[in-house]
């Protein structure tokens, strides 16, 4: 199991909620969170004082999916959540030891 | 036959009211309505005008407490007025003193009651009186948002509107030696000295004597929801007809000039401001457009039974630009944390005001010429006046801090600031 972290422009999260949805994945948590990578931030006024504003809203998806669908779901992120611009975002993928469904108990790929 | 009746009734009705309208007492129930109805709008410019204006310009952590600020005074200032303040700032005051404050002729409303003044209820013009006693002090509460004692505020209060606020409107309106017949006639019609210039100038002092909030200029600080701001600048707007056009006390022709003055200075203002916001920063902002419209009903609230339309035009367009730059240039330079530019929009704006009476005042508007109308004094008259309500304000606010200092400190702990004051003096969250 891996655990897939994208973020995003939030303006893109529809976009890349349906293309997931398109493959059979609809389990995923979503974050407002607010960052920077390589892209600077804005300036903003406020009755002629100056902020510079560099932490920007983003969305971070988070989803854990089995070993075998992870190349599949990440181009599929990638692919429905660019424009090309500096701000896109990135997607992280790391080892996931064990997943429990609460309800029932299951274990693992067929608790996801 | 009965309708008939009916009819001679309903007729006789009709013929009896206007009668009875102005002849009751000398009561001239037209202009009672409309002081009455003023009083109301200017009770909304603290709550939910200013409380709003306000509270959007804080952070998330300091929104009720700054709202709680300016509400309280409804309460704080009605309590003080209904036992001695109005008697302060209208009874007739004894000997020399008489000229600086009031006597204690009125105190618990003692006289004041159904019987005419002028041609409104006494009581009537008593409690129009009492909503620019509620909103003067809740002005003050801009310039030390995010870091009073709730506590201290209060104590405060009560002694600013005891020495400075009761006193000043003795002194410009209620016969001391600024008023018409006083030994330096000043011409304010509405409040740009009584209540603009000395809450502002006050409002300087205090945020120089607190100091900085944690973290001023380094941290980031910007308004937590312009939204609110842009609806209590709206009401603020709305609520200043009867502020100004309410200050003629009657629903007369100089009634209907304070009220287009209202309107035009402080349209006048948001293009001002504008303008010079999007020469120097680029864009015209929102808060600057709703902030250049209080710069501009502050400005021609002197003027506006004293000037005309056109007059007001200029007024305001010059308002809002003096505010903006003493905002954006003149407080950067300094460096004073005046939180949400109480001095800024009240203190210079006032000021503007005061003086522009001087320059613009026409005798076919309010019977006095200003320097338009070569009448230099008049301008020599009220930058006095303004120049003395500084002094006074500023000193009288300064040796009032110093005693609630000293009595109970000011300002919150740094734990408590850096907390918010909603949870620290309130213990609850917006």
């Amino acid at each position: 199991m891996k655990k897939i972290e994208a973020v995003i422009q939030p303006f893109k999260l529809d976009d890349v909620r349906e293309a997931l949805k398109g493959i059979g994945i609809d389990g995923m948590t979503i974050y407002d969170v607010r960052g920077h990578g390589r892209q600077k931030g804005h300036k903003e006024v406020y009755r002629g004082q100056e902020y510079e504003v560099d932490l920007l809203p983003k969305v971070k998806i988070e989803a854990i999916v089995s070993s075998d669908r992870v190349d599949e779901t990440v181009n599929t992120i990638v692919e429905s959540a660019r424009t090309g611009k500096i701000g896109d975002g990135k997607v992280f993928i790391s080892d996931i030891a064990e997943a429990v469904r609460i309800r029932n108990s299951e274990h693992d790929d067929e608790a996801l | 036959m009965r309708k008939t009746t009916i009819y001679c009734l309903v007729l006789l009705g009709l013929l009896a009211t206007p009668v009875a309208a102005v002849a009751q007492d000398g009561i001239d129930t037209g202009d009672n309505a409309w002081i009455l109805t003023s009083s109301a709008l200017v009770l909304m410019m603290t709550g939910p005008g200013l409380a709003l204006f306000y509270g959007g310009l804080v952070r998330k952590k300091n929104i009720l407490a700054t709202m709680m600020q300016s509400f309280i005074m409804m309460a704080l200032m009605t309590v003080l007025w209904a036992i001695y303040g109005y008697s302060l700032a209208f009874a007739e005051g004894s000997g020399p003193l008489g000229t600086f404050v009031g006597g204690f002729g009125h105190v618990f409303l003692n006289g004041v009651g159904m019987e005419p003044n002028g041609s409104i209820p006494h009581l009537t013009f008593m409690v129009f009186q009492l909503m620019f006693a509620i909103i003067t002090p809740a002005l003050i509460t801009g310039a030390f948002a995010e870091r009073m004692k709730f506590s201290s505020l209060l104590l405060f209060m009560a002694l600013w509107g005891t020495v400075v606020y009761f006193p000043m409107v003795h002194m410009v309106w209620g016969g001391g030696f600024m008023s018409p017949d006083g030994a330096l006639p000043c011409l304010d019609f509405a409040g740009g000295t009584v209540v603009h210039i000395s809450s502002g100038v006050s409002a300087l002092v205090m945020a120089l004597y607190l100091g900085k909030r944690i973290g001023f200029p380094s941290e980031v600080m910007r308004p937590q929801n312009l939204t609110f701001s842009f609806v209590g600048a709206c009401l603020l707007w709305v609520g200043w007809f009867g502020f100004n056009s309410g200050s003629a006390l009657a629903a007369d022709g100089l009634a209907a000039v304070a009220f287009v003055n209202t309107q035009f200075g402080a349209a006048a203002a948001v293009l001002g401001w504008l303008l010079i916001e999007w020469i120097r920063d680029g864009k015209p902002s929102m808060l600057g457009g709703v902030t250049g419209a209080v710069a501009g009903l502050v400005a021609v609230t002197p003027a506006s039974g004293f000037v005309g339309p056109m007059d007001s035009l200029v007024i305001g367009f010059v308002a809002g630009i003096v505010c903006y730059l003493s905002i954006a240039v003149v407080k950067a330079k300094f460096g004073y944390d005046d939180s949400l530019d109480a001095f800024g929009v009240h203190g210079v704006g006032g000021t503007v005001g005061a003086l522009l009476t001087g320059v613009f005042a026409r005798v076919a508007i309010g019977g006095t010429g200003g320097l338009v109308e070569g009448n230099p004094m008049q301008f020599v008259n009220n930058t006095g006046g303004a120049l003395l309500t500084w002094v006074f304000a500023a000193v009288a606010t300064f040796v009032i801090l110093k005693i609630v200092d000293a009595m109970m400190g000011l300002r919150v702990s740094e734990a408590d600031e850096i907390e918010g004051l909603d949870i620290s003096q309130h213990g609850e969250e917006a």
